[in-house]
């Protein structure tokens, strides 16, 4: 099928692009970034932008920058960015690079944007799942101003997110993990690339010897949208790692949340998933 | 930038070293343009939405789905496709590979399957046998059960690394 109409616009400043969203907006103006979702979209015809404002030429929004112990994530950079070692320094860009061959198939990671990914806010993104474990900010652009946006402020159900329509997401910014962290990263989906069912990340610090601190545990695809699960957090916290405990962290991970259902997956499957998941993330960062 | 949805946009793409004007509207997909107006159609068309891999063409060395873009996208962009892979009359190694494996029945998506390979091992010539399997799994094909086409590819890649060395 193909898509709709539209007119075209390609700016090649920020100033620009934030100027045409605000002018074009209110007509369902939409921004292009790499387009592996919106474009399919359009070719169902489900969805009709009027116009589209590719961003795709904005310089600015092309590169990993690094600020201190922040990592900033432009608009344009593309999933296979996360493939090479050390394009985000430290236990970040580990945990990073663990999760990004999950996503899709490679000819589509080639053009496929982390921010796109994040503004989309598919229950079933990795990224979208990464940004709330590392409690990264969304920096959402308008004529009015700049908004960065936690994300367990940002995310608010099946692709809906605090995002206005008139802002532009020019960068996500991810706080770089203490050296030490251990990250892990797992998934079911029924075939390699297609949407994941439920996945679950897990990261902690050892202190004193071996002593577990600094836990984050974080469930996507499960629920409309992903969070962290603080009780499964609370039963890592203090202990040290064995598979008892990673067994208990799973089990309090699998209680704690309310999964979706759909024609496939009931909600005790997806249930058993996460607890599955939770374990293997846990072990995968061991 | 275009007013109206409806206004053509003149554009200019390189695809295999050629250079093709055409007037299109900016709603037009790559791969649209890359066979009706470049004349290229050894590029295929499946699904349309990003789910198959038959459009697969290299965009400055990458593999893309052909119809996740729009083609005044890809002005300024070196793309390739499966006419600009043999050299003269002779055959790429991967095209070779695929007669010589029985890699194809119906060939329609044997297109998209070359390009996928040969630019990913033209990036990664030591790419695992495990990770080449991930890769492969991006395109569909509805006769093989896959098994030549795997064959083929590491033959290919074998090849392809003698004739660097």
């Amino acid at each position: 099928m193909k898509p709709a109409r539209f007119c075209y616009h390609q700016p090649t400043t920020v100033d620009e692009a934030v100027a045409l969203l605000g002018q074009l907006a209110p007509e369902d103006g939409r921004i292009l970034a790499g387009g592996q979702s919106l474009v399919p979209t359009m070719a169902f015809r489900m969805a009709q932008p009027p116009h589209l404002i590719d961003i795709n030429g904005i310089a600015e929004l092309a590169g990993i920058e690094v600020d201190g112990d922040i990592v900033r994530i432009g608009a344009c950079v593309r999933h296979t960015a996360f493939e090479v070692a050390g394009a985000v320094p430290g236990a970040t860009g580990v945990w990073l690079r663990k999760v990004v061959r999950h996503i899709a198939h490679y000819p589509i990671r080639t053009r496929g944007t982390f921010c796109g990914s994040v503004a989309n806010a598919d229950p079933a993104s990795e990224w979208c799942c990464a940004v709330t474990a590392i409690d990264g900010r969304i920096v959402a652009r308008s004529a009015s101003g700049v908004r960065r946006i936690a994300a367990n402020q940002f995310f608010e159900g099946v692709m809906a997110t605090t995002r206005r329509d008139d802002e532009l997401v020019t960068s996500v910014e991810l706080s770089l993990l203490p050296e030490g962290t251990r990250c892990g990263f797992a998934e079911f989906s029924r075939r390699p690339g297609d949407f994941a069912i439920a996945m679950a990340m897990a990261s902690y610090r050892l202190v004193d010897g071996n002593r577990i601190a600094e836990a984050r545990i974080a469930v996507g695809g499960a629920e409309p949208m992903p969070r962290r699960i603080a009780q499964a957090e609370a039963e890592l916290n203090g202990k040290t790692p064995s598979t008892p405990v990673f067994a208990a962290v799973a089990d309090a991970a699998a209680a704690a949340i309310d999964p979706m259902e759909d024609s496939n997956n009931t909600a005790d499957y997806r249930r058993g998933l996460v607890r599955t998941m939770t374990l293997r993330a846990l072990e995968n960062a061991a | 930038m275009s007013g109206n949805p409806s206004d053509k946009v003149e554009i200019a793409l390189d695809v295999n070293g050629r250079v093709h004007h055409a007037r299109v509207e900016p709603r037009k997909t790559l791969v649209d343009v890359i066979r009706d107006d470049c004349g290229q159609t050894g590029t295929h068309i499946g699904c349309e939405h990003g789910v198959c891999g038959a459009c697969t063409v290299l965009l400055d060395g990458e593999p893309v789905r052909s119809c996740l873009m729009f083609a005044v996208q890809a002005q300024g962009c070196k793309i390739r496709t499966v006419e600009g892979l043999q050299s003269g009359n002779e055959l790429h190694p991967m095209q070779q590979a695929f007669m010589d494996h029985h890699a194809l029945q119906c060939g329609f998506c044997t297109p998209g399957f070359l390009m996928l390979a040969v630019g990913v091992l033209e990036k990664r010539p030591d790419i695992s046998d495990e990770e080449m399997l991930d890769v492969l799994s991006s395109n569909l094909c509805r006769c093989t059960g896959y098994q030549n086409i795997i064959k083929a590819v590491k033959a290919a890649a074998h090849t392809m690394k003698a004739a660097d060395d």
